[in-house]
Formats: C-alpha cells, sequence, structure tokens
C-alpha cells in the first residue's frame, strides 16, 4: 500500500504531507513530520536539542573522544592550567579535566535516563488513577504525595540517599523518589478534567475497562503537559545529582561524575579556578539545553497551542 | 425490545426521574421529549449504566439488566452523544476510534469494518486518518454513529443527535438514521427537546417534564399539536417560536 502511494504521488515529502494517507503508518509519520517542521521553527528549542544531542554523541563516542584516561593519576602533572596539552587543565591529581567531562557525561545522562523513566511512569499511574476513580483512593494517593510534596527536593534526596548509603544507584533512585509527585500532580488535574468528557463514557460504553480508559484514553491526554514538565525537571535532576555528588553523597571517587568534580575543585577554586569552573560549565550548559528543548517540546505539544 | 418500568433515578438528593414507564417494540422508533433538565437524557443514560443511583426495572431483549452492563450489552445497545464536537477523543484519529471496539469485542477483521462502518454513514474513506478537529461537525456526527454502528448493535439511543448541528446538516444526518433503521432493522430510543425532529423520526412519543411523563402520544398527534396535557400543549407552542402573549402564559408544571 505504502509503495503504491509511492508511485502515484513520487517523493517522500508528498507522501509525508499527503492529506490523504493510505495507512496508518503513513499517517503517524505524516504527524511526526509536521511536529518536527513547529520544532525546528524554534531556534532555542534546536539549540536545545543540539546540545542533548551533543551530550549524547559524547557518552556513545567518550572512549574516541577523550585524550587521556579519565582515572590515571599523574602527581608529577598536578593542577596544570588550560593549555594545548590539556585543553581544560588538570585537577589534583594530574587527571585530564577534559576527559573525565567526557567521560562523565554517561553519568549525567544516566542520571537523567533514568529518573525520567522511573519517575514519569509512576507519577502517571498515580495521578491518573487518582484522578479517574476519585474518592478514597483519591485520598489516599494524594496525601501521599502531599508528604512527598512536603520536603524540598535536595532535602529528601539528601535523607534518601543516608538512609540508603552514598553511591550513584543510590542517588538515582533518591531522585526519581523525589520527582515524581508533580507529575502525579499534573496528571491528576488533566485527568480531572477529562474523565467526565462525552467521549471518555462513549469508550465506556464501548465496553471499554477502566484500565483501558486510564491507559488509552486519558493518559494520551495528560502526555503533553507531562512531556514538557520532565523535560523541564531534568535540569533540575542535574543539579541535583550534581548537589549530592558535591556532598559527597553521589557518585564515589574516583568516578568522574560532574557533581563530584565541582566538589574536588572547590579547595582550589580561588587560585585555580578551573577545576571547580569547567564542569560546573559542563553542568550549566546541560541544563540549559534540557530547558530549551522543554520550551521548544511545550509549543509543540501543548494541546491549548493548538494544532 | 425495552420496557422499563417504575424506572427512579437520582443524583445526589435530586430525584431526577420518577416513575418513569417506556416500552418501545423491535425496530420500532420511540422519542422523549422535553424541555432542558426535564430527565429525558438521564433515561438514555440509566439505560446505557452511566447513571449509578437508579431503581426500577430495565428489560432490554427480555433480560432484566443489573447494576453492571457487560460486554454483551455493549454489542447490543448503542448511544450516540448530543455534542459531536465532545464526544470524540481529540487526540485519536478516526480509524482508532472505530478500531478500539472492534478489538475490545474481539469482532476481528478490523480493517474492512472500519470501511465498512465508513461507507455506512456516507464518509469518504480519505476521512479515516483524520483527527476530529479536522472535521466539520455533521462529518464528526457521522463518525459517532459509525462509531455506534461498529458493533452492529440492535439497539441504537440516540441522545438530541442533531441538536448540536446547523439546520442543513441536521436534515442530513436525520436521513441517514432514518434510512439506517430500515436497512439494518435497528429500534432508536430518541432524545430531543425539537418536536418537529421527533415528530419526523418516532412513531411513539413520551413528553417528559421534571423527570415524569406526563403525556404519551403519536407522531400524528404531535404534528397536529391535538396533545391533551396542559404542559405539551405549552411545549408545542413553545415549538412554534417566541411569541410573548404565549411566553406570558406559560407556567411551571410539576
Amino acid at each position: 500500500m505504502n509503495t503504491q502511494t509511492h508511485i502515484s504521488k513520487p517523493g517522500l515529502k508528498n507522501w509525508l504531507t499527503s492529506d490523504t494517507p493510505q495507512s496508518r503508518f503513513q499517517a503517524q509519520c505524516g504527524r511526526t513530520w509536521l511536529g518536527w517542521i513547529k520544532f525546528t521553527e524554534n531556534k532555542l528549542a534546536m539549540v536545545g536539542l543540539s546540545i542533548v544531542i551533543g551530550l549524547i554523541l559524547v557518552t556513545i563516542f567518550a572512549p574516541i573522544l577523550a585524550p587521556y584516561d579519565p582515572l590515571a593519576a599523574d602527581l608529577t602533572n598536578r593542577i596544570q592550567p588550560p593549555g594545548a596539552e590539556h585543553w581544560f587543565g588538570t585537577d589534583q591529581l594530574g587527571r585530564d579535566i577534559l576527559s573525565r567531562l567526557i567521560y562523565g557525561a554517561q553519568y549525567t545522562l544516566l542520571i537523567v535516563g533514568l529518573v525520567a523513566i522511573t519517575a514519569a511512569p509512576l507519577g502517571l499511574l498515580v495521578g491518573t488513577a487518582a484522578g479517574f476513580f476519585g474518592g478514597w483512593v483519591d485520598a489516599v494517593l494524594m496525601r501521599i504525595t502531599d508528604i512527598f510534596l512536603a520536603f524540598p527536593k535536595l532535602i529528601l534526596a539528601l535523607a534518601f540517599v543516608s538512609a540508603l548509603g552514598p553511591g550513584i544507584e543510590n542517588a538515582i533512585l533518591a531522585i526519581a523518589i523525589t520527582a515524581w509527585p508533580p507529575y502525579a500532580r499534573i496528571a491528576r488535574a488533566e485527568t480531572i478534567t477529562v474523565r467526565k468528557a462525552d467521549y471518555i463514557e462513549a469508550a465506556r460504553l464501548q465496553g471499554t475497562s477502566n484500565l483501558g480508559l486510564i491507559i488509552g484514553h486519558i493518559t494520551p491526554m495528560c502526555m503533553s503537559s507531562l512531556v514538557v514538565r520532565v523535560t523541564l525537571d531534568m535540569a533540575g535532576m542535574i543539579l541535583i545529582a550534581a548537589g549530592l555528588g558535591f556532598l559527597g553523597l553521589g557518585a564515589q571517587p574516583p568516578m568522574p561524575e560532574w557533581g563530584a568534580m565541582v566538589s574536588d575543585g572547590r579547595q582550589f577554586l580561588l587560585e585555580q579556578w578551573w577545576v571547580a569552573t569547567v564542569p560546573g560549565l559542563a553542568i550549566f550548559v546541560v541544563s540549559l539545553g534540557f530547558n530549551l528543548l522543554g520550551d521548544g517540546l511545550r509549543d509543540v505539544l501543548d494541546p491549548r497551542g493548538g494544532d | 425490545m425495552i420496557e422499563i418500568s417504575k424506572l427512579n433515578a437520582w443524583f445526589d438528593d435530586n430525584h431526577v426521574l420518577k416513575d418513569v414507564d417506556i416500552s418501545v417494540p423491535t425496530n420500532g422508533s420511540f422519542g422523549l421529549v422535553g424541555e432542558s433538565g426535564s430527565g429525558k437524557s438521564t433515561v438514555l443514560r440509566t439505560i446505557t449504566g452511566l447513571v449509578d443511583d437508579w431503581e426500577g426495572n430495565i428489560l432490554v431483549n427480555n433480560k432484566e439488566l443489573g447494576p453492571k452492563r457487560d460486554k454483551t450489552f455493549y454489542r447490543l445497545v448503542q448511544m450516540v452523544f448530543q455534542d459531536p464536537f465532545g464526544s470524540l477523543h481529540p487526540r485519536h484519529t478516526i480509524d482508532r476510534i472505530l478500531t478500539e471496539p472492534v478489538n475490545i469485542h474481539g469482532l476481528g477483521n478490523s480493517d474492512a469494518r472500519v470501511v465498512e462502518a465508513l461507507n455506512q454513514v456516507g464518509l469518504d474513506n480519505a476521512f479515516r486518518f483524520r483527527y476530529p478537529h479536522q472535521l466539520s461537525g455533521g462529518q464528526r456526527q457521522r463518525v459517532a454513529i459509525a462509531r455506534a454502528l461498529i458493533l452492529e448493535p440492535k439497539i441504537l439511543l440516540l441522545d438530541e443527535p442533531t441538536s448540536a448541528l446547523d439546520v442543513s446538516i441536521q436534515a442530513e444526518v436525520l436521513n441517514l438514521l432514518g434510512r439506517l433503521r430500515r436497512e439494518l432493522g435497528l429500534t432508536y430510543v430518541m432524545v430531543s427537546h425539537d418536536l418537529a425532529v421527533v415528530a419526523h423520526m418516532c412513531d411513539d412519543i413520551a413528553i417528559m417534564n421534571h423527570g415524569r411523563i406526563v403525556e404519551r402520544a403519536t407522531a400524528t398527534q404531535l404534528a397536529d399539536g391535538t396533545l391533551e396535557h396542559p404542559y405539551s400543549q405549552q411545549l408545542y407552542k413553545a415549538a412554534g417560536g417566541y411569541d410573548r402573549a404565549v411566553v406570558d402564559s406559560f407556567v411551571d408544571w410539576d
């Protein structure tokens, strides 16, 4: 069927923008294409996207890109200023900061990725269930959410990591545990606005089960605001991870996690500024990237933006 | 096909249906008329199980309905909602809207069924992968009718199916509904505040006010205005258009 369309209307672009798609697959591709066009019109969002893609590429190609071993100490080369040999200088153990930065990207990506794929679905599930069923289910789930929301994120994460023990896995777990409540709130609010809608009742009259309604009909209505919120929160997650690393509760030495690197460099901040500043800048740039990406996604996905 | 007796329903403390009795023969078309808030839509919603708090007997196809409706019920009875802008999921394509009931009931062959359902309601296949917001009101209502028909029900509950559409589209949709009833042997229960629509579509009519059926009539009686109950008279006059003298003579019947 697809090939037929190719023949009758040559060109991938025509196939994508056809207003009478011939198959589910073509219709889906066409919509993705239009969303992409809209996204590319936002220059700042494109900057954000390139930063995030850059981060992913650096993670994948770290062994090729890094000029030195990130863990190899060279005490004769301690705290060298940025120069031709070490672009970003070396730290207090003589390790190349650029290499540590490149290898550290994977931890940032790991933190953000794991938190996003655990906290967002959890919050979505809790929020939609609470909003959909109402009554005591709502009361119980939302009071639990309120308890989590009552503490500042970093403090709660600190408490969890201290209880679980320091380490990057526990830091990720702690961030995930503290990140879901806002998603549950958003999902619940969206659910309540749509749960009495005619199209939900119509679906019920088709014999759709409660689970089917939540997953197939309610969740799509929550997704756009949730995706935007998650991407905006990613910057915050990086910062909390960095904060935990800085306090020695996240990544443990000699792991080149960016927050831990800032923490190591703080003793030399006045004399040898680059040790702490360079990983700090990396955190800043990546956070900014996720923020810009989230802003751009909001424009494409926000239902109130009109599509 | 449908026998309802002594039906009472409540929304919290509001007693919205009071001893409603309705009987619809197979392949018949029954009209419920009344002003807004008279409880006519609630009758349909109670039949489909969207109202929790009710008492009385509802027999559909000689089977007594319990508090819960099962899948076999939804294959027998389907409903078309009033507002076609609200009854179609804004993030689902027409294709998905029509495919889903087929999959839920495990009917199989969804591709052919969707094409057939669109064909039945006179929509071109080109609409299949569009979103509801890319369709006009009349087209949306056709999709809603197609969705109700795809499960091959015997009974169609119509909740003011044309009141959200403009006049020229109303006639189209009414003709479509009339044709479908003849072709598929459907039984209709239609709710409307438009007396002309009901007189055109239905054989038997009940006039409701404040949750009670005040009068039963035939389509001819409704068309001629030979109604007996004073409230029915009042409704008939009101349908004639705005007239200050008529409006001043209105009383609240309870």
